[in-house]
């Protein structure tokens, strides 16, 4: 039995708060409960790329400081992706599935990275890429530390320190005189109730979520979970230690990140000499191209769906954003599945080397769906059951998942509490319901909104939220949205090229919101 | 870009009568062989007009080549070589004194004006139109 949880609780927060009872506060309330009181009339919740993005576009309409708010844990807003990236095998100096224009320190998306690359290392060969791509070049990417370096630029030019708030928001609630109270556990301790009339939140995945079936194993085998890794977990120790002995390893899943540790893997293997047979396993193995419609149709061959992006591109802002908008319901949903789900890049060197160590017999696919997962000697016993209901057992050292991250929002207690007592309400992907404007369905308080992006937001009118563009795109939205409803002035001609400027020429913001 | 089928519309005519119109009026008379500024506006404005009207044409069947990829997007190179054949074709309809008669139109001094005017298009409407116009790649190229 596990050992009781005795690590204590914030000094001045009770285990159960009594703010947290009520679905409405009032400051009287607030007041007794002896939180420090903080008024900001516009709050990003998560303090990531997602709320970067908003704090962008209320700097660009002029949004001061005493104003302004984000709110969340991370030092850098890119640290829980470079996280992500990193443990997945794609550290700084590897390239992102991203487009040039994506540029998420700028919402104008020009000069996007690949011409700000060209001028940076005086060499052209990336611009020229976005000229010819993809007809003749395979679509240019940045690389992560591109990225992470523009951010910071960025949160620097923003005076991200001075409206950064260090913390965890525990709960969000109404106010009875319109907007919200944010109930934030700060990192220094403290208990803050913050006043917000507008709210965006952008937390991200509830977390990272391992196969069923491999959750229940390591339940069951504390002392073999070093065997399994979710891709998105540090995992290091597995490349490590395959480097000292002979190996099987099992790869689950054919998205992005399998082919990217894939990649790890055949490339030690290759420059390390690991002695590994890397076995792939797919549920749905796709051998043509997917689509009976001439002009719906996706690359498709040996196991992987292929598409640039995670969806295609014109999800992003052309025909299919306005198709997809146009839709609703269960429609919505299946169109987004068909245009996205499990796909990765049709990158020529990936495909290349699973072909050359399909051949040396290192790489092995498989297809089928995993009946059963138990422990044996020094390793790790998979039943596969194949399409036709055959089982067949599989023993490896390791098994990789590369299934993806959590994508269920009432996993996290605070979007699960939005569900709850906010008025939030779950579309039909499973995820949070928001409106075209990106505003969280049913959370709205007199004049106050509640806002929200990324990938959460699946399953809206907006297919790739869960990306750089879409981020931005739903603070656009957002932004124009609190236009409208007279919070803010319009991110008009005007204002948007002296922003550029500014941007260009790295000018930051003073603490009333104008340019230096 | 990840045009529709409006927004292409849209992109082209704005373009024409802003990009296209201040580059003729401005850089048009120093082309190299320019010849006299009455001639270069008379042959200049009816080229614009064709670029317009013809290319709206073009843009139908544009849009349609666009169905086939799956991507519903439009290539850079492609938004550039077309001047290539939209050049060629603009020649000839001006050529034939339409939508007015012109002063004899020999192949090099058009294609330096056609030419230019084109990349002048093509360069602002890949990145620096946004910097205006925040919205705009996101509406698939329209404006409004």
């Amino acid at each position: 039995m596990p050992a009781a949880d005795t690590t204590p609780l914030p000094d001045r927060v009770p285990a159960v708060d009594p703010l947290e009872q009520k679905s409405l506060l009032d400051e009287v309330t607030v007041r007794r409960s002896g939180r420090r009181i903080l008024r900001r009339r516009f709050v990003t919740i998560g303090a990531g790329l997602g709320s970067l993005a908003m704090v962008h576009l209320w700097r660009l309409a002029g949004v001061a400081d005493r104003d302004l708010c984000a709110i969340g844990p991370l030092d850098a807003p890119s640290d829980t992706y470079e996280y992500l990236a990193t443990n997945s095998q794609i550290p700084r100096h590897e390239r992102l599935r991203s487009d040039s224009g994506s540029t998420i320190d700028a919402i104008w998306g020009w000069p996007g990275y690949a011409l700000r690359e060209s001028v940076a290392e005086v060499d052209p060969r990336q611009a020229a890429r976005v000229l010819t791509e993809p007809l003749m070049a395979e679509f240019f990417t940045p690389t992560a530390g591109q990225v992470y370096r523009s951010v910071d630029r960025e949160t620097a030019r923003l005076g991200w320190d001075r409206v950064h708030l260090s913390g965890w928001v525990r709960r969000i609630r109404r106010a009875d005189a319109g907007g919200y109270w944010i109930l934030v556990d700060g990192t220094d301790g403290e208990s803050l109730a913050v006043a917000a009339e507008h709210v965006h939140v952008a937390i991200g995945y509830p977390g990272v979520a391992l196969l069923p079936d491999l959750q229940a194993f390591r339940a069951r085998h504390p002392e073999a979970g070093f065997r399994i890794a979710n891709a998105y977990e540090p995992h290091g120790h597995l490349y490590d230690e395959l480097r000292r002995r002979r190996a099987t390893v099992l790869v689950r899943g054919s998205g992005i990140v399998a082919s990217r540790v894939l990649q790890r893997l055949l490339d030690d293997v290759e420059q390390v000499g690991l002695d590994v047979e890397v076995v792939h396993l797919f549920r749905n193995y796709v051998d043509a191209p997917q689509g009976a419609s001439r002009r719906f149709r996706r690359r498709g061959g040996g196991g992987f769906a292929y598409q640039a992006f995670n969806y295609p591109k014109a999800c992003w802002g052309g025909q299919l954003r306005d198709r997809l908008e146009a839709t609703d319901g269960a429609e919505r949903a299946d169109l987004i599945d068909r245009m996205g789900g499990t796909n990765t890049a049709p990158r020529r060197s990936w495909r290349r080397q699973l072909r050359r160590h399909g051949r040396t017999g290192t790489y092995r696919q498989m297809c089928g769906v995993v009946a059963s997962v138990e422990a044996v000697d020094d390793g790790i016993r998979t039943t596969i059951r194949r399409a036709d209901g055959r089982l067949e057992s599989l023993d490896t050292a390791y098994v990789l998942d590369a299934t993806g991250l959590q994508a269920d929002p009432t996993t996290h207690p605070l979007y699960a509490d939005l569900i709850a007592r906010c008025g939030a309400r779950r579309n039909p992907k499973g995820r949070l319901a928001v409106e075209p404007s990106f505003e969280v369905c049913g959370t709205r308080s007199g004049t106050g909104r509640m806002y929200a992006s990324g990938a959460m937001t699946l399953g809206g009118a907006y297919a790739g939220v869960d990306s750089f563009l879409g981020l931005q795109y739903a603070a656009l939205r957002a932004a124009d949205d609190m236009a409208e409803a007279g919070a803010l002035p319009r991110i008009g001609p005007l204002r948007s090229a002296r922003g550029w400027w500014g941007w260009a020429r790295n000018r930051s913001y003073d603490s009333d919101g104008s340019m230096r | 870009m990840t045009p529709t089928l409006l927004g292409r519309l849209q992109t082209r005519w704005v373009m024409v009568w802003t990009v296209g119109l201040v580059w003729l009026l401005l850089v048009g008379p120093f082309l190299p062989f320019a010849g006299p500024v009455a001639g270069v506006y008379r042959t200049g404005l009816a080229t614009l007009v064709v670029v317009a009207v013809v290319g709206t044409a073009w843009e139908f069947v544009y849009h349609a080549l666009q169905q086939l990829r799956w991507d519903k997007d439009w290539p850079t190179l492609l938004g550039l070589v077309l001047g290539v054949t939209e050049g060629v074709v603009a020649h000839r309809i001006v050529s034939a004194g339409i939508p007015w008669s012109t002063p004899p139109v020999d192949a090099v001094p058009f294609a330096w004006q056609f030419g230019s005017v084109w990349i002048a298009i093509w360069l602002v409407t890949n990145g620096p139109i946004r910097i205006l116009f925040p919205r705009w790649r996101f509406a698939g190229g329209r404006f409004w």
